[in-house]
């Protein structure tokens, strides 16, 4: 099934809707790419940097004059070299009026507080000299106590950061009872306790790395009037305006490129170190300086996303109605407070309650500082841990009650009359259909058929049994109403500027501030104006990503760039109409009341008479003859400011089949049926559901950051780390259901994140359903077939144990550090790791 | 340093080389021929994929001096006249790319799958680009575009 639209009817064809194939795919396929790293500059210099390979450890001394003599190497650097000209890194988002935010250097002096912190920094004149020399920095440093388990930091035992004297950052709570959006959830647990039903849950949801597959890069070039920075990032505005206010620099000397950028996944929605030391070290060379990350330098030091402990109560009565859900998070921030932080866990604070009318709701989200990678967004950002948690647990009361999982959620849900909805969050959900969603994945997937199967399968005690998984999610896109994001003390607004320029010949030029990194948005960009203005698809060049052609902008993450950019360009485009009706009214000899814009001409009303838009923008590029008093100029900005999120949402299915001998999962279909509004181009959308839904779907089945007891994050390369292979994954069942967005005029709803979302509990749910026959309660992710073996042999204990051993790969105990485990065996080999 | 001299994208080129040097940093850095990127420390995902006397290879995994004599194609050389090679053009039908970092890797691997098996099954082919990673698209588009590559008619 594919997502296609009604095929249009008037002409000339709307180009909103159409598989258009992509504008930016031309120079992606032959290789005439511009990525950061492929920028060379005459004179320009190499960094390379050294990092900790402790996770908290006191810096005594560094030896740098080996690595300083070594060929052709022009300056190491510490952080006592670079004091205060490094600037700090900031975090945009304290989420209370006192959390404890350690100071981020970055190039910290005397201590290091996490394994892979950078402590110097070789400046060289190539890349491989930089990095041969980075051997040669001799650092001695004094190993202090590190807090690396999340619970056992959150009780204060070892300090990640010893001056703050608390790892706890910050204590943020919600309660619909004192909010007013709903009753006192305590209330709700007694009342159920006596006669109802209680849930509690404690779920697990592991650090993850992003792993965008274009390492991070920055080049820095220092001559000129500004200093000009290409960076691999998602934030090319905000990375200027915290570099001018960390640096000194203003902020009008400072452009700032995002080129081709390969990915990122909430991964390069940061301000990093290496991006201020690439800076510092061109301001003080007067030089073009580049560094570029290794891939084990990228999966160790940019930042991690989720890792949080939930405890969840969920109440109800008997008959499967909910009435109350109590939600306490731990989350791990790491070992710094990162440029969203704690915002992360917090986002997922409206979501906990998803499509569920519970009349009662608490979330409280304690923040822990630990000696690990800091985390920050990553594909969801707090809204995947919150539909994990509530659709973990929605499965546990049907399992209570003994009913379908589907049809608890039914009783629960808001239904398709009641919208809008003002849910227990507070957040006001303006449309959506559940029932129509949920019945089309079913038809698809063929739901009855296979618990029929399931069925036959567990009487006749197969070898392999089949799980079915459910996930019935929504979010909230489209970062955000300005207001919003000032009431939850977020640092700066969520508006969306965009531009469209006339040009002489006819063409169109138009600048969004949102900033693609695969998105697509010069395809789906363009047939958002080409239908606006009536002008041909390919005549529209969307321009981006460089804060000298896009002057404002706030970037791309969280679901935003249509739903936020796409109305900005919309405003902006109609204004360009407006500006030029007086103009068609004057060449055409009529009134502009009499004056209708439609598919690119203007028409005088009740006559033939008609004049195109690129007509009248040569006539008013010449400005031979226009109106008295009329400013020479069509184009047009606008900033879009939203007055609500928007609330995607959908219902997926996961059928799972378990080898209950050896554990082995092995997935046989995945139908999902997604309301995401209105469609621009359907084909992007298709690929955006197919890698969203793979990265959920890694979360449930391989992906883990995984520590040793001593702090070092032995999942450091792609054989650790486990990013799907095609082998490893099959095709999808994408379908739609369409009601509307009322938040936006284009009526769309993101789609960037639904697949991450909505996915990871749908297949966890399938894994646990294919063998809750065993006695298994919950298998902690990734559900490697060491864990789904562990727990069909003896429930639920062997499945809760963290990552060790074989898993854990390189740098096992059992080896003494010497050397390393093999995957299939678990027992160590000869050699000292590779 | 070493000399080699070898044909790349159908131009004969000669430089003197350190012993070490990748294959993947003589093209980019010494022929500035940047389609072809570098997204691990080696071997791990394949964006490198050039094909090495007909072969593909990661050139992360082939030092410079090893391709000497021999003849390379890059995805820079893949399209002839200006025409898109078949499964450039099946990438761009399909949308089996995003961000299209692996893109150029993904391409020159599939070429090559298809030299080996111009009729694969859909096993045949994830199990052909295995050692390709991709974090956008899910591969669901980049199988379809090699089916699609190959000829076979594909559904969704």
């Amino acid at each position: 099934m594919t997502a296609t639209q009604d095929a249009p009817t008037t002409e000339p064809r709307l180009e909103i809707g159409r598989d258009r194939r992509r504008k930016e795919d031309q120079r992606l396929i032959t290789g005439r790419t511009k990525w950061t790293d492929n920028i060379q500059i005459n004179g320009m210099l190499h960094l390379a940097m050294v990092r900790s390979p402790f996770a908290h450890a006191k810096i005594t001394n560094i030896d740098v004059s080996e690595a300083k003599a070594s060929r052709n190497v022009v300056d190491v650097l510490t952080g006592a070299d670079l004091a205060e000209t490094q600037g700090v890194l900031i975090n945009a988002w304290p989420i209370t009026p006192d959390q404890v935010t350690p100071t981020h250097l970055p190039v910290p002096a005397d201590r290091v507080s996490f394994a892979g912190e950078i402590v110097a920094v070789v400046v060289a004149r190539s890349q491989a000299e930089a990095r041969d020399a980075a051997e040669l920095v001799d650092v001695d440093y004094e190993e202090l106590p590190a807090a690396l388990d999340l619970k056992e930091a959150a009780a204060d035992t070892v300090l990640a950061h010893p001056d703050l004297g608390t790892n706890k950052s910050a204590l943020w709570k919600f309660d619909s009872a004192e909010a007013g959006t709903g009753g006192d959830v305590e209330e709700a647990i007694s009342k159920a306790r006596e006669g109802g039903v209680v849930i509690e849950r404690e779920f697990r949801q592991q650090r993850l790395i992003p792993a965008f597959m274009e390492p991070r890069s920055t080049v820095v070039d220092p001559t000129g009037e500004q200093l000009t920075m290409w960076s691999a990032t998602q934030i090319p505005h905000i990375l200027r305006f915290a570099l001018a206010a960390t640096t000194g620099m203003p902020e009008s000397k400072i452009r700032v490129i995002a080129p081709d950028v390969g990915g990122g996944f909430g991964g390069k929605l940061q301000t990093t170190p290496e991006e201020w030391i690439t800076v510092a070290v061109a301001r003080r060379t007067g030089k073009p300086v580049k560094f570029t990350e290794t891939r084990s330098e990228s999966l160790m030091s940019a930042h991690h996303g989720r890792d949080q402990w939930q405890k969840l109560t969920l109440a109800a009565e008997k008959d499967g109605t909910v009435t109350g859900l109590k939600v306490e998070l731990l989350a791990d921030l790491g070992s710094y407070v990162s440029l969203v932080g704690g915002g992360v866990p917090v986002l997922g604070a409206f979501m906990f309650n998803a499509i569920y009318k519970f009349p009662a709701y608490h979330f409280a989200c304690q923040t822990v500082l630990t000696n690990k990678t800091w985390t920050d967004a990553y594909r969801g950002a707090g809204r995947p841990e919150a539909t994990f948690g509530i659709e973990r647990i929605m499965d546990e009361l049907a399992l209570e009650l003994g009913v379908d999982p589907l049809e608890v959620r039914e009783k629960n849900w808001i239904k398709a009359e009641e919208f809008p909805f003002t849910t227990v969050a507070g957040l006001e959900y303006d449309s959506g259909n559940y029932e129509a969603a949920t019945a089309k994945a079913k038809e698809m997937f063929g739901y009855d058929e296979l618990r029929a199967e399931q069925k036959q399968r567990r009487e006749s005690g197969d070898k392999v049994q089949l799980g079915i998984g459910v996930s019935t999610f929504t979010e909230m896109c489209g970062l955000a109403p300005s207001r919003v994001l000032g009431s939850l003390d977020y640092g700066a607004g969520g508006w969306e500027h965009a531009s469209v320029r006339m040009l002489a010949t006819g063409k169109v030029e138009i600048v969004t501030g949102a900033s693609a990194h695969g998105q697509g948005h010069e395809t789906a960009f363009s047939q958002i104006v080409a239908d606006r203005l009536g002008v041909p698809f390919e005549d529209v060049e969307v321009l981006h990503g460089d804060t000298q052609v896009a002057a404002k902008g706030l970037d791309t993450y969280g679901s935003r760039s249509l739903v936020v950019g796409g109305e900005a360009l919309v405003k902006a485009t109609d204004k360009v109409v407006e500006k030029a009706k007086p103009v068609a009214a004057h060449l055409l000899e009529a009134n502009v009341e009499d004056i209708e814009f439609k598919a690119g001409s203007f028409g005088v009303r009740g006559t033939d008479a008609a004049v195109s838009i690129q007509d009248v923008a040569g006539a008013v590029f010449v400005a031979h003859n226009l109106p008295d008093g009329m400013e020479p100029s069509l184009d047009s900005d606008a900033t879009y400011d939203p007055i609500n999120f928007n609330y995607p949402h959908g219902t997926h299915l996961c059928a799972m089949e378990v080898d209950t001998e050896t554990g082995q999962v092995k997935m046989r279909k995945y139908t999902c049926v997604d309301d995401i509004g209105n469609v621009i181009n359907p084909l992007i959308v298709e690929g955006q559901v197919h890698g969203g839904l793979v990265q959920g779907i890694a979360q449930a089945l391989w992906e883990e950051a995984v520590y040793d007891d001593s702090g070092t994050l032995v999942s450091a390369s792609f054989v650790d780390y486990l990013v799907p292979t095609a082998a490893d994954t099959i095709n999808y069942d994408v379908g739609h259901n369409t009601t509307p967005s009322l938040t936006n005029t284009l009526g769309t709803k993101g789609v960037g994140e639904a697949g991450t979302i909505a996915s990871t509990p749908a297949v966890v749910n399938s894994v646990l359903d294919a063998i809750r026959q065993f006695g298994v309660k919950d298998i902690q992710m990734p559900c490697t077939p060491e864990r789904v073996w562990k727990a069909i042999q003896d429930g639920t204990a062997g499945a809760t144990e963290d990552t060790v051993g074989a898993a854990a790969a390189h740098f096992d105990p059992a080896t003494d550090g010497e050397g390393q485990s093999q995957r299939h065996d678990g027992n160590s080999s000869e050699g000292a790791g590779q | 340093m070493t000399r080699i001299e070898l044909k790349v994208d159908g131009a004969t080129v000669s430089d003197d080389v350190e012993p070490r040097m990748l294959l993947v940093q003589y093209l980019r850095e010494k022929l500035g021929k940047t389609g072809t990127v570098i997204g691990c420390d080696t071997s791990n995902c394949g964006a490198c994929t050039v094909h090495l006397d007909g072969r593909s290879v990661k050139s992360c995994n082939v030092l410079a001096v090893q391709a000497d004599g021999a003849e390379v194609t890059t995805i820079e050389g893949l399209a002839t006249d200006g025409e898109l090679h078949p499964v450039q053009a099946a990438f761009h039908e399909c949308h089996a790319l995003q961000c299209g970092f692996c893109t150029p890797g993904m391409i020159m691997q599939s070429v090559d799958l298809l030299k080996d098996n111009p009729n694969p099954s859909e096993a045949e082919i994830r199990v052909g680009i295995e050692g390709n990673l991709c974090r956008c698209t899910g591969y669901h588009n980049i199988v379809k575009a090699v089916q699609t590559a190959a000829g076979q008619k594909t559904e969704a």
